[in-house]
């Protein structure tokens, strides 16, 4: 059989949970998980989008409490950076 | 004279001559160069972002050392922001593209970023605006090489006035000389405030155009209480505010002396107040504001920092921390409280439609023994450091107290076979914070060491309201007569039976609360180590015979208002010269 391309995307929705919305703290929780995969992780927040290991990007995309962030990773660890990905966000960054 | 209100940063007053801060703001001409010397220009680039990037390095460590991690955390991302590639590559793009100088393509994309966020709603994150400022204007001052403004060596005592002070000169201000400040721009959440408050330095901010109204050398009054400044002021307004420094400044020195006094009515009966803490290091922080002990060692922090489960060595180390630096004062660590709205990454996803009232805090780890054992083993590991207990929250049956007992016996059994030593007669105690567990006081009496009253949980519970609902918040009150009567059938049910009962809600720490707390008979309260020294302070102000009195009037009260009402003039009334 012939090898297949390994690499899958995968898109999730997430909802900014915390008061401050994606401010500094956050945003290095956020990049340091993005930076410990193999896969490319863009993140879209309206009609801004970044490169979720580039926390300057990650600050311009202005995503306040409540933002509807979609998340979509690219690569063979996919699957586990969302998943890990959603679990940080469902900590409410560990904030209220 | 000019007076003029902004919005407070940082109580206090000052009263001084004005120093005005040199608000340069690099404007950089638009210039394009020749080919050759791109390269170059890239290499100017390169070495300004490495020499800022060290530069709040150093910062970094100067905040963590002097204000602690939270402020740390700042610099934290200005230092990530610098090292960005994507930052580096945006101006690169410039200079290749247009042939711009190295400083007008900086320039440009961080123009462009500050635009986007002048539009946004949200203050909180608008205020970040203030920190691209400032790390703007360090890399430009790289690019272009001028010195480093100095605010760290002021010969005589200034207020500073200015435009705006970004957070990195805010947390180099030479604190002898730095009277207060006032700015023009900023809020109460800019980092600026929120260093100011933390080196006790009066400042209002958000001003407009204060740096228009004073010239340095003039007189400037500093109200940062109230959020007013006035500008050369006449000598009955400097007597009035010398007046008002002189009272803020005894209020915060008696303070400050009580650390070492003995919490005792004016009758002479004893209090004993402790300290929550969630980390390790706020243990000794806690010693120092005049701790006799900690009553709640909130252990979920532990689990929230990090995306698994902390093994049992991390758990020990930071349980035994804790226990040594108490020194053989009692420490009450609460067993982890997680979930509603304090999840932890390894907990996966939560499916509970109403969170508050799922499975979180000890139902959750009734049915996750392997961590819950880990975690018990840690904290039995721990206890022959020194004076530990062990408390169990969120409770509302007595088999739910029995079952977490159980497990606990089996751990103490497992340890004993593995020849680890541990404290076999550990208080076990648990908090009361559910209507049931307080209801049910009395039985509990009979199966708990000692009980904690949690006035947050137990108030949210017994009035049906989510707090973090800014559309029901209103209604959430812990001096609601049927908290207040649950409050009391819990003091009384421990008292009966001789069993130790404290308090550690926020309700132990909020001053006007504390005659009638001692009134229902509590002798023991936990609270935040900030809030001790006020506590402390109400505590010597009154009598046991008045507390009483107070709580006898209170319980006959209907609505929520009447005794708010009553216990602010009952809190007034008690030593007037002081709330000032």
């Amino acid at each position: 059989m012939e090898r297949m391309d390994p690499r899958v995307a995968v898109e999730r929705e997430i909802v900014i949970p915390n008061k401050e919305g994606l401010h500094f703290r956050p945003i290095m929780q956020f990049v340091d998980i993005a930076q410990r995969f193999a896969s490319g992780l863009t993140v879209h927040c309206e009609d801004r989008q970044a490169d979720g290991r580039s926390p300057m990007e990650m600050l311009m995309l202005i995503a306040t409490q409540g933002a509807r962030v979609r998340v979509v990773a690219d690569g063979t660890d996919a699957e586990e950076l969302i998943t890990e990905l959603i679990g940080l966000v469902e900590s409410g960054f560990g904030e209220t | 004279m000019i007076t003029k209100k902004g919005i407070t940063a940082s109580p206090g007053v000052a009263i001084g001559s004005v120093l005005v801060l040199d608000t340069e703001e690099y404007r950089i001409p638009r210039r394009t160069i020749d080919v050759v010397q791109l390269p170059g220009q890239i290499r100017n680039l390169d070495a300004a972002l490495e020499a800022s990037r060290q530069e709040v390095s150093e910062l970094r460590m100067a905040a963590a050392r002097k204000l602690g991690d939270e402020t740390a955390v700042i610099f934290d991302f200005h230092e990530q922001f610098i090292s960005d590639p994507k930052l580096r590559d945006g101006v690169v793009a410039l200079i290749e593209k247009h042939h711009y100088t190295a400083a007008f393509a900086f320039g440009q994309v961080m123009n462009q970023r500050q635009r986007q966020f002048q539009d946004i709603p949200d203050p909180y994150l608008k205020e970040r605006v203030r920190d691209l400022f400032d790390i703007e204007k360090r890399v430009l001052r790289h690019v272009l090489g001028r010195a480093r403004e100095d605010m760290t060596r002021l010969t005589e005592p200034v207020i500073i006035v200015a435009n705006d002070i970004t957070p990195s000169q805010a947390i180099l201000l030479d604190r002898q000389h730095t009277l207060g400040f006032a700015i023009n721009v900023g809020g109460q959440t800019s980092h600026t405030s929120i260093i100011a408050r933390m080196l006790g330095i009066p400042a209002v901010v958000a001003l407009n155009d204060i740096t228009a109204d004073v010239a340095g050398g003039e007189l400037l009054v500093v109200d940062g209480t109230n959020g007013i400044v006035v500008a050369n002021p006449d000598k009955e307004t400097i007597a009035r505010y010398e007046e008002q420094r002189r009272n803020y400044e005894r209020f915060a020195g008696k303070l400050r002396a009580l650390r070492d006094e003995p919490a005792i009515t004016r009758d002479g009966v004893p209090i004993q107040l402790l300290a929550n803490i969630e980390v390790p290091q706020e243990a000794e922080h806690a010693f120092e504001s005049g701790a006799e002990g900690i009553g709640l060692y909130r252990t979920e922090l532990l689990f929230l920092a990090t995306p698994r489960i902390p093994s049992e060595e991390e758990q020990y180390e930071a349980f035994r921390k804790v226990a040594q630096a108490a020194d053989g004062k009692p420490v009450i660590i609460r067993t982890i409280d997680l979930g509603a709205d304090k999840l932890s990454p390894a907990m996966g996803p939560q499916h509970d439609h109403n969170p508050v009232l799922g499975l979180r805090s000890l139902r959750y780890c009734l049915l996750h023994l392997d961590m819950f054992k880990m975690h018990l083993r840690a904290i039995l590991r721990a206890s022959v450091e020194g004076d530990v207990r062990i408390m169990f929250p969120m409770i509302s049956s007595v088999m739910e107290l029995r079952q977490a007992k159980a497990t606990l016996a089996d751990v103490m059994e497992d340890l004993e076979e593995e020849g680890i030593p541990f404290r076999r007669d550990i208080p076990i105690g648990m908090m009361v914070e559910t209507p049931a567990a307080a209801l049910l006081s009395t039985t509990f009496t009979r199966e708990a060491a000692f009980l904690s009253i949690g006035t947050n949980d137990l108030t949210q519970y017994t009035l049906a309201v989510d707090r973090a609902n800014e559309r029901v918040a209103h209604l959430y009150s812990a001096h609601n007569p049927a908290v207040l009567k649950l409050i009391h059938q819990v003091i009384r049910a421990a008292h009966r039976r001789k069993v130790a009962v404290s308090l550690c809600g926020e309700m132990a720490g909020t001053a006007i609360y504390c005659q009638l707390l001692l009134g229902l008979g509590l002798q023991s309260m936990s609270m935040a180590p900030a809030d001790i020294p006020s506590i402390k302070r109400v505590i010597r102000a009154t009598t046991m015979e008045h507390c009483q009195m107070i709580a006898r009037k209170v319980m006959q009260f209907d609505a929520d208002r009447q005794v708010l009402n009553y216990l602010r003039d009952e809190f007034r009334g008690l030593d007037p010269e002081d709330q000032s």
